[in-house]
């Protein structure tokens, strides 16, 4: 399965204040290694402070669209950075995550959907034929 | 009547406290999940750091797995600890320097004693602190698991264990065999080593080359061992290409300067881009050239170039020939970089193919060189080519030869003789759908002289 990693921002990242920050890019670096090595990353970046990004705002039509120019909203709420992760469970990605070298911040995991989730595991002809053959031998008395 | 529910009240005697009990079991059915997990995480780590303490690969993994059974027993009732690799680490030391103590007596084995105490007193951190040092011990690890002493089907199973973090069980469900049965695979694979006291070390020189491609055939096995399977077991089919393609990773962090890993990282995920387009809604499977390719996965053949292009500049830079590996991931590459069937560029396919054979001359390869020569340059090149392989020993009774003889053919026009090619390689295959697919064509050539589809790409390695 594939895990998206969201990480919040912080005052400073929104900031754009990298330079008083040598050691905690040097952690950063060292568990980006180690991640590498695990074999699990798939993708990950960080992000240029929400000052410089754009809000596309859809009115309820669809028709109109407005774009709205950074910094957004509260520090907390706005994401810093990304990695994608391939792992076994959500646990595997919860323990990887506890070992990444942040500091009074939050990180959020979310498991990427996949094909499946929409269509389910076996065809949807077989599913379909599953419930029509339920439906004609069901007894009565199982409703 | 209905039975008692189990928790009925009034079935406690009246001594019991009213208070529930400490929550134990519910706890430990918390905390397997983030046992389970963080040995994923740790256990390769942790048998390599052992396997060069010890130097026997075999009761680094039993010191291992006594330290997972401390983990499960304790850890529900103190809490997973702040480093629980360093945890680990240092239980299994433990149980081997008890074990050296009880094995040696001071007369006879001071030294060993010596070195058991100096043991003791470093620090456990030391030992899983995440640096080059046991970056090398995995490596030695992955090249133990691979190693030609043992039968194939043991290094494919020594290595998910060991290297993969997989349990026994999950190996068996992998494979379809039943648990005995791997587990005494596995015993086997581990006594192999110890007998042929195979030193836990990285090989040089002429050496490396042979062992390292024993260790990228290993991890392509795997791999194909999920992808190849189209039917029964799924889910675990999907694991086995996930876990080879982490493997593939892992040894391309670890040997950055051998391209044919970064080839192979390549190879793997561009071809598992496509398993969500490569079974249709009725679960029949859809050719390369048929497939939807806005379901290929672009985060995966992103990766895949990305790796591709590393193993390039890899070569570039050393002055290396290039290796299979990285030519099959070439050929993944020509179908993945075009966003519609039409625009593959055949005549870097037919080349790669050529490039390729020449590496390792082989009729099937030849056979895919002339599906490709047949896109690029039309049917009747290819058709010379496909004949010269009528009489190779090693394609009869190989139903693609009929198979890609019979489209040539249709779309030569000689609509009898492709018929009666189709009706043989149909013959010949046993997978039910591919001949149903055959047959189907060669009725299609009964009723009408009706030009045929392009060639099923099915036999490319690229599929």
């Amino acid at each position: 399965m594939r895990v998206m990693v969201f990480v919040h921002a912080t005052e400073e990242s929104e900031q754009g204040n990298y330079a008083g920050h040598v050691d905690e890019f040097e952690a950063m670096g060292k568990y980006n290694e180690e991640l590498v090595k695990a074999g699990i990353i798939l993708a990950g970046e960080g992000l240029e402070p929400s000052k410089h990004g754009k809000l596309v705002d859809f009115a309820a039509d669809g028709d109109r669209s407005r774009v709205i120019d950074g910094p957004f909203a509260e520090a907390k709420e706005v994401i810093g950075g990304f990695w994608i992760w391939q792992v076994s469970s959500m646990e595997e990605a919860v323990e990887w995550l506890r070992r990444a070298p942040f500091r009074g911040q939050s990180v959020e995991l979310r498991r990427i959907l996949e094909a499946a989730d929409f269509e389910g595991q076996l065809p949807q002809e077989v599913l379909d034929n599953e419930a029509r053959l339920r439906s004609q031998t069901a007894s009565p008395t199982e409703g | 009547m209905p039975e008692q529910p189990p928790d009925e009240p009034s079935q406690q005697p009246s001594d019991q406290p009213s208070d529930p009990p400490p929550a134990r079991r519910p706890e430990q059915a918390s905390v397997r999940p983030t046992v389970e997990a963080v040995w994923r995480i740790e256990s390769a780590r942790l048998i390599a750091a052992l396997a060069r303490l010890t130097g026997d690969v075999g009761l680094a993994e039993d010191l291992a797995q006594d330290a997972l059974v401390a983990a499960l027993e304790q850890w529900p009732s103190d809490g997973v600890p702040g480093n629980p690799g360093a945890w680990l680490m240092a239980v299994a030391r433990r149980r081997y320097i008890d074990g050296v103590r009880r094995a040696v007596t001071f007369e006879r084995k001071a030294e060993e004693l010596g070195h058991a105490a100096q043991l003791e007193t470093e620090d456990p951190m030391d030992e899983i602190e995440f640096d080059a040092h046991v970056s090398d011990d995995v490596l030695r690890l992955i090249f133990t698991a691979c190693h030609p002493v043992l039968p194939r089907d043991a290094r494919v199973a020594l290595t998910l264990k060991l290297v993969g973090g997989l349990s026994t069980e999950q190996v068996a469900r992998a494979f379809l065999v039943p648990v005995p049965t791997m587990a005494a695979r596995i015993t086997r694979a581990k006594k192999a080593l110890a007998a042929a006291k195979v030193p836990f070390e990285v090989p040089v020189g002429v050496e490396l080359t042979a062992r390292f491609a024993s260790v990228l055939e290993v991890v392509y096995l795997i791999f194909n061992e999920g992808y190849a399977a189209t039917s029964g077991q799924a889910w675990y089919r999907a694991e086995l290409c996930d876990e080879a393609m982490r493997l593939g990773r892992m040894l391309a962090a670890l040997a950055p300067e051998e391209p044919e890993a970064h080839g192979l990282v390549a190879l793997m995920e561009i071809q598992a881009s496509r398993i969500p387009a490569r079974t249709g809604r009725d679960g029949a499977p859809v050719t390369l050239l048929e497939q939807d390719r806005t379901r290929w996965n672009r985060l995966l053949i992103t990766h895949g170039l990305a790796a591709l292009a590393r193993a390039a500049a890899r070569s570039h830079a050393d002055g290396r020939s290039v290796g299979p590996y990285v030519i099959q991931a070439e050929l993944a590459a020509c179908h993945a970089r075009a966003f519609a069937a039409a625009d593959t560029d055949w005549g870097r396919i037919v080349v790669l193919y050529e490039a390729l054979g020449r590496l390792a001359p082989s009729p099937v390869i030849e056979l895919n060189r002339a599906v490709a020569v047949s896109m690029a340059d039309g049917p009747a090149a290819a058709l010379v080519i496909v004949d010269a392989l009528a009489d190779d020993p090693a394609l009869r009774g190989y139903h693609l030869l009929p198979a890609v003889r019979a489209d040539l053919l249709a779309r030569l026009g000689r609509p009898a003789q492709a018929r009666a090619e189709f009706e043989r390689a149909a013959a010949l295959t046993a997978n039910d759908s591919e001949r149903a697919h055959l047959l189907r064509r060669a009725a299609a050539l009964t009723a009408a002289l009706a030009p045929c589809s392009l060639a099923p790409c099915s036999l490319a390695p690229c599929s």
